[in-house]
C-alpha cells in the first residue's frame, strides 16, 4: 500500500499508540455488544488500523467490514483508561478506504444529496407529496407516520413523514428581536428543516421569548455528518466551507443548534478534519466551534425560566442522552431546564446515556443490529413507566421512535424544547 | 498453518458463523493486555462443551494447537496464540444456568463477564466477591483459569476460594466434572483446585459452580493519608492484629499521588506520602464501630487525613483516587510493565525500599500502588520504548523486583499469573522438582501437548 491511501491514517497514528488493548472498550462499546467478535470492538478497529500502517493488512473488505461495525458514539473514548480517540481513528480509516475504494453507491448518492439544498428541497418536496402514495400508513399520532418498506433498510423499518414545507422556507433570514439582547444564528440541520419542523418552530419561539434575534442564514447547509459515516470526509470539509461562510456572512454572538448531532459536526469535527494544509481555514472553523452552542446549553445561559414558557401537564418523562451531547459533556443543562419546568417529573432511565443505535448510517448497514442496539433501549424506556422519552437530537427521535413501535409501544418521543416551549407556543 | 481440510472440519463442528480465519479476525485474536502479538490460523467460537471437546478430539488427531481464550484482557499473554494454531473463544458460552438461592450456589458457563453474574446474585441479595480490575470486560472462565484476585481479597479470598466444581473438557477431548455443589467432599485428588489458575494449560472450563455469600448489609469507605510509607505499612498489620479484617485495603506510594494529583488535582495533602483506602462491611452497626476503631488505631501512625464516605455517592468519589491512579500514569511515561508482585504485608515497607533502590539504580519512574491488605502491590515500570536502552534496563529491574518479593517470602504473582511474560522468571521462585512435577502433570492429561502449549512452565 503506498504512503498516500494511508494518510489519513498518519493523522492519528500517534494515538493508535496509546491503546494498549485492555479490552476497557469490551463493557462499553454498543457496537461489540450487538457483533460480540473481537474486531467490533474499539481496541480492535486500532488495532487494525495499526497494521494497516504497518502494510501487512490492506483496505479490503474485511477491514471496510470491521470498520463499519462502530457507530462513533464516543464512548470508549470516554471509559478508555488512556482516552485513545477510537472515534477519529475510525474516521481517518473510513476515509482512507473511501480514498482507496471509492464511495459506495449509497453514500455517493448521500454525498451528492447533502451537498446541494436545492437537490434536497425538491427531494423533501417530492417525498412530501408522493410518499404517502407509497409508504403504508400507520397512526399519525405515534409520531411515525410511514413505513418504510424498502429492503436495503429493513421492511418493517417506521420512519417519520416528510414535512410539506421545509422549516427554513416558513421564516426569513434575520427575525430582528429587542436591541441589545444576543444575536443568534440558528444552524437549523435537516431533519429539523425537513422532518421533525415543530423542532424548528420550538426553538425559535423559545428564542424569540427571550428577546433574541434569531438569524437562520439561507446559505447554511447539512452539516455532513452522513458523509462523515461513510468516509465521505471531502464532503464534510465542501460543507464545512460552505456553513462556515453562511454563518460569517451574520454578525452573532452565538452559533446555536438544537440538533446534538449537528452541534457534534460544528465543534468537533470541522476542526479535526481540516488538516495542517489550511491553518486559516482550521483558524475560522475552530472559531465558528467556540461560537457553537446547543439550544439546551444556551437557554440555561440565557436565563429560561421554564416555568413560564413550558408545561408538561402531568407527564411523567424520561431523557436519553444523545452521543454528540454526552461526548460534548451536556448532560446537566437540558436536565436542569425539564426538572424546573412544571407538570413534568424526570425519571432516569437505566443506561441513559448508551447509544440508541442509530449511528448515522450504521444503521442503513446494519440496521438487525441497530435495531438490536436499539431494543436495550427501548426496554429501559418502558420500564421507566413514563408517558414520553425526551431528547435533544432528531437523529435520536428518528431511532427511538422507531425501536418503541417496533417494541409495541406508545411511549411518545419529544425534543427537550418541545417541552419547554409548549406554554408559549399554544 | 491449517489446511483446508482441518478448517471445513472445524467449520462442520462450530457452524461457518463461528469460525473466521481472515486476517482481520487473526489480529484481532492475536493480542491481549500485554502488548504482544501472534496470529493464531483460526479463530473458533464453539458453544457447549460437546463441541469444544470434538475440537480438542481433532486437534489432538491432527496435532495443531488450541489456545482458549475468554475476554482477552489477561496481562500475561496466557491466551496468546504463540505460535499459531487455533483460537478457541468461548464468550459465546455466556448463560447463567441456574443460582440457587437456597444452597447458595451458582452454575454460570465461562464466557459470563464477571460484573454481569455479580449484578445477577446481587438482585437477589447475594453476593460473589472476587473483584478483578477488569470485572466490567474479563469473564468468568478467564477469572478462573487465572485465579484472578482484586481488592476485596484480604478479606473474603480469590476466586479459586468461590469455586466449587467445573465442567472441564480435558486437552484429549473427554468432558469431566470435578468438584461439586456440597461445602465438604474428599473423594479423590482436588481437580478443581488444579485447574484453577492453570492458565487453560491443563483443560478447556465450559462450566463454574460458584460458592455464594449474603450480600453484606453495609459497607463504609475510608480514605487515609499518612506522612510515610511505613505508617500506612503498619496501619495494615494494627488493624488487623486488632482483629479487624476490612474488606480492602488498597495502597498508593508517593510517586502514585503526585501523579493522580498532577492530572486530577483531588485535593490531598502535600504532605502525604501514603494513601490507604479503607473499606469495612457487614452488619450496620458493626462497621459503624469499626470504622471508628480504625481511625482510633491508625491515628498515631503519622496519619494526616482521615475522611470517611457518609452514603455511597460520597464512597465513590474516594474510590475515584483510586480508580484514576491507572489513566494517570502515562503522564510519567508511555510504557509500563505492571508486575503483580505480594509479600507477607508486615512486609510491604521492605520491598517498597529496595524497589526505590531498584529505581534509583536503573533510573526508570516506578509507581506502586495496590493490594496492602494481601500485600499484593502491582510495581508499574514505567518507561519510554522509544528511548534506546530503556526496554533492556526494565527488564533487568523487573528481574530485582521478583527478586526483593522472593527474598521477602513472596512470590511473582499475585493475581496476573505467569502466560508468556513471566515464564522465563520461572526458576527463580520454583525449584526444579517443582517444575518437573508440575510438567508431569501436564503430560499425563496432554500428552500431544495441543492445548495452549509453551505457557506457564519454562520450555
Amino acid at each position: 500500500m503506498t504512503k498516500k491511501q494511508i494518510d489519513p491514517l498518519e493523522r492519528v497514528a500517534a494515538e493508535m499508540k496509546k491503546c494498549v488493548k485492555c479490552g476497557a472498550c469490551r463493557a462499553h462499546c454498543p457496537a461489540f455488544s450487538t457483533f460480540q467478535r473481537e474486531p467490533a470492538t474499539a481496541r480492535g478497529k486500532v488495532a487494525l488500523a495499526q497494521h494497516l500502517c504497518k502494510g501487512d493488512i490492506t483496505l479490503d473488505d474485511g477491514t471496510y467490514s470491521a470498520m463499519s461495525k462502530c457507530l462513533l458514539c464516543g464512548s470508549c473514548v470516554e471509559k478508555c483508561p488512556n482516552q485513545v480517540p477510537t472515534d477519529e481513528i475510525v474516521i481517518a480509516a473510513r476515509e482512507a478506504l473511501a480514498q482507496r475504494r471509492g464511495l459506495t453507491t449509497f453514500h455517493k448518492a448521500v454525498g451528492q444529496v447533502i451537498k446541494n439544498r436545492k437537490v434536497m428541497n425538491f427531494g423533501a418536496l417530492a417525498a412530501a407529496i408522493l410518499g404517502p402514495l407509497f409508504f403504508r400508513k400507520v397512526p399519525a399520532t405515534s409520531g411515525l407516520r410511514l413505513r418504510f418498506p424498502m429492503p436495503f433498510i429493513g421492511g418493517s423499518r417506521h420512519i417519520p413523514q416528510i414535512a410539506k414545507k421545509p422549516f427554513m422556507k416558513r421564516h426569513p433570514e434575520v427575525i430582528q428581536g429587542e436591541p441589545g439582547k444576543p444575536r443568534i444564528v440558528f444552524f437549523v440541520g435537516c431533519m429539523t428543516n425537513f422532518v421533525y419542523t415543530e423542532i424548528g418552530e420550538a426553538t425559535l419561539a423559545l428564542f424569540r421569548h427571550l428577546g433574541c434575534t434569531v438569524i437562520i442564514p439561507k446559505g447554511q447547509q447539512c452539516c455532513g455528518l452522513p458523509g462523515m459515516s461513510g468516509g465521505d470526509l471531502n464532503t464534510v470539509r465542501e460543507l464545512a466551507e460552505m456553513n462556515l461562510a453562511a454563518i460569517e456572512a451574520h454578525q452573532a454572538d452565538y452559533v446555536m443548534t438544537a440538533c446534538a448531532t449537528c452541534g457534534g459536526a460544528l465543534h468537533k469535527l470541522y476542526p479535526l478534519v481540516v488538516g495542517k494544509r489550511n491553518p486559516e481555514l482550521k483558524q475560522r472553523l475552530q472559531a465558528l466551534a467556540d461560537k457553537t452552542v446547543d439550544a439546551a446549553v444556551l437557554l440555561q445561559k440565557l436565563g429560561l425560566t421554564p416555568e413560564e414558557t413550558g408545561t408538561g401537564s402531568g407527564m411523567r418523562i424520561t431523557y436519553h442522552d444523545p452521543c454528540h451531547h454526552r461526548t460534548a459533556g451536556i448532560t446537566k443543562e437540558p436536565r436542569a431546564l425539564l426538572k424546573r419546568t412544571p407538570g413534568l417529573e424526570l425519571v432516569e432511565m437505566e443506561g441513559a446515556d448508551r447509544c440508541c443505535g442509530l449511528g448515522g448510517t450504521f444503521n442503513v448497514y446494519h440496521y438487525e443490529n441497530s435495531l438490536d442496539i436499539n431494543a436495550s433501549k427501548s426496554a429501559a424506556i418502558i420500564a421507566t413507566g413514563a408517558d414520553a422519552v425526551v431528547t435533544g437530537c432528531p437523529g435520536c427521535i428518528m431511532q427511538l421512535s422507531d425501536g418503541l413501535k417496533q417494541a409495541g409501544d406508545k411511549t411518545r418521543v419529544l425534543h427537550t424544547v418541545e417541552l419547554l416551549a409548549r406554554k408559549i407556543r399554544r | 498453518m491449517l489446511d483446508a481440510r482441518i478448517l471445513q472440519q472445524l467449520t462442520d463442528i462450530v457452524g461457518s458463523e463461528n469460525i473466521a480465519a481472515t486476517p482481520q479476525d487473526l489480529i484481532c485474536y492475536g493480542y491481549d493486555a500485554t502488548q504482544m502479538e501472534f496470529l493464531p490460523d483460526c479463530v473458533v467460537h464453539p458453544d457447549g462443551s460437546e463441541e469444544v471437546a470434538r475440537i480438542l478430539k481433532l486437534a489432538n488427531s491432527e496435532g495443531f494447537p488450541v489456545f482458549p481464550r475468554g475476554a482477552g484482557s489477561g496481562f500475561t499473554g496466557g491466551a496468546l496464540p504463540k505460535g499459531g494454531g487455533v483460537v478457541l473463544v468461548t464468550t459465546r458460552m455466556n448463560r447463567i444456568l441456574r443460582i440457587d438461592t437456597d444452597n447458595l450456589v451458582a452454575e454460570v458457563e465461562p464466557g459470563v463477564v464477571t460484573e454481569t453474574f455479580q449484578m445477577a446474585v446481587e438482585k437477589l441479595g447475594l453476593f460473589y466477591p472476587p473483584d478483578p480490575a477488569s470485572l466490567k470486560f474479563s469473564t468468568l472462565g478467564g477469572n478462573v483459569a487465572e485465579c484472578a484476585g482484586g481488592p476485596r481479597a484480604v478479606k473474603y479470598g480469590v476466586t479459586k476460594d468461590f469455586v466449587m466444581g467445573l465442567e472441564v473438557v480435558l486437552p484429549t477431548g473427554e468432558v469431566i466434572r470435578t468438584g461439586g455443589e456440597t461445602v465438604k467432599g474428599v473423594v479423590g485428588y482436588d481437580l478443581t483446585k488444579l485447574i484453577c489458575g492453570s492458565e487453560g494449560t491443563l483443560g478447556v472450563i465450559t462450566k463454574i459452580i460458584f460458592k455464594l455469600l449474603p450480600y453484606p448489609d453495609a459497607k463504609k469507605t475510608m480514605l487515609t493519608v499518612f506522612d510515610s510509607i511505613d505508617g500506612a505499612a503498619r496501619a495494615v498489620s494494627t488493624i488487623i492484629k486488632n482483629k479487624i479484617i476490612p474488606t480492602t485495603l488498597e495502597f498508593m506510594d508517593h510517586a502514585t499521588l503526585v501523579c493522580v494529583e498532577r492530572r486530577f488535582n483531588l485535593g490531598l495533602p502535600d504532605s502525604g506520602r501514603a494513601v490507604l483506602l479503607i473499606e469495612v462491611d457487614g452488619d450496620r452497626d458493626l462497621i459503624e464501630k469499626q470504622a471508628g476503631e480504625i481511625h482510633k488505631l491508625i491515628e498515631p501512625l503519622g496519619l494526616v487525613q482521615f475522611r470517611v464516605a457518609k452514603d455511597a455517592a460520597e464512597s465513590e468519589e474516594l474510590w475515584r483516587v483510586r480508580r484514576l491512579v491507572s489513566p494517570s500514569l502515562r503522564d510519567v511515561n508511555p510504557d509500563k510493565f505492571n508486575e503483580d508482585i505480594v509479600v507477607p504485608r508486615s512486609k510491604v515497607p521492605d520491598v517498597i525500599r529496595r524497589i526505590e533502590v531498584i529505581q534509583k539504580r536503573y533510573d526508570i519512574p516506578i509507581v506502586n500502588f495496590g493490594h496492602a491488605g494481601d500485600g499484593n502491590i502491582h510495581v508499574n515500570i514505567m518507561i519510554d520504548k522509544q528511548v534506546p536502552g530503556q526496554l533492556e534496563k526494565a527488564h533487568e529491574a523487573i528481574k530485582e523486583v521478583f527478586q526483593a518479593a522472593l527474598d521477602l517470602g513472596g512470590t511473582m504473582s499475585g493475581e496476573h499469573g505467569v502466560g508468556l511474560a513471566k515464564q522465563p522468571y520461572i526458576p527463580m521462585e520454583l525449584t526444579a522438582d517443582q517444575v518437573a512435577a508440575m510438567k508431569a502433570i501436564k503430560r499425563a492429561l496432554d500428552p500431544n501437548n495441543i492445548l495452549n502449549p509453551g505457557k506457564m512452565l519454562p520450555v
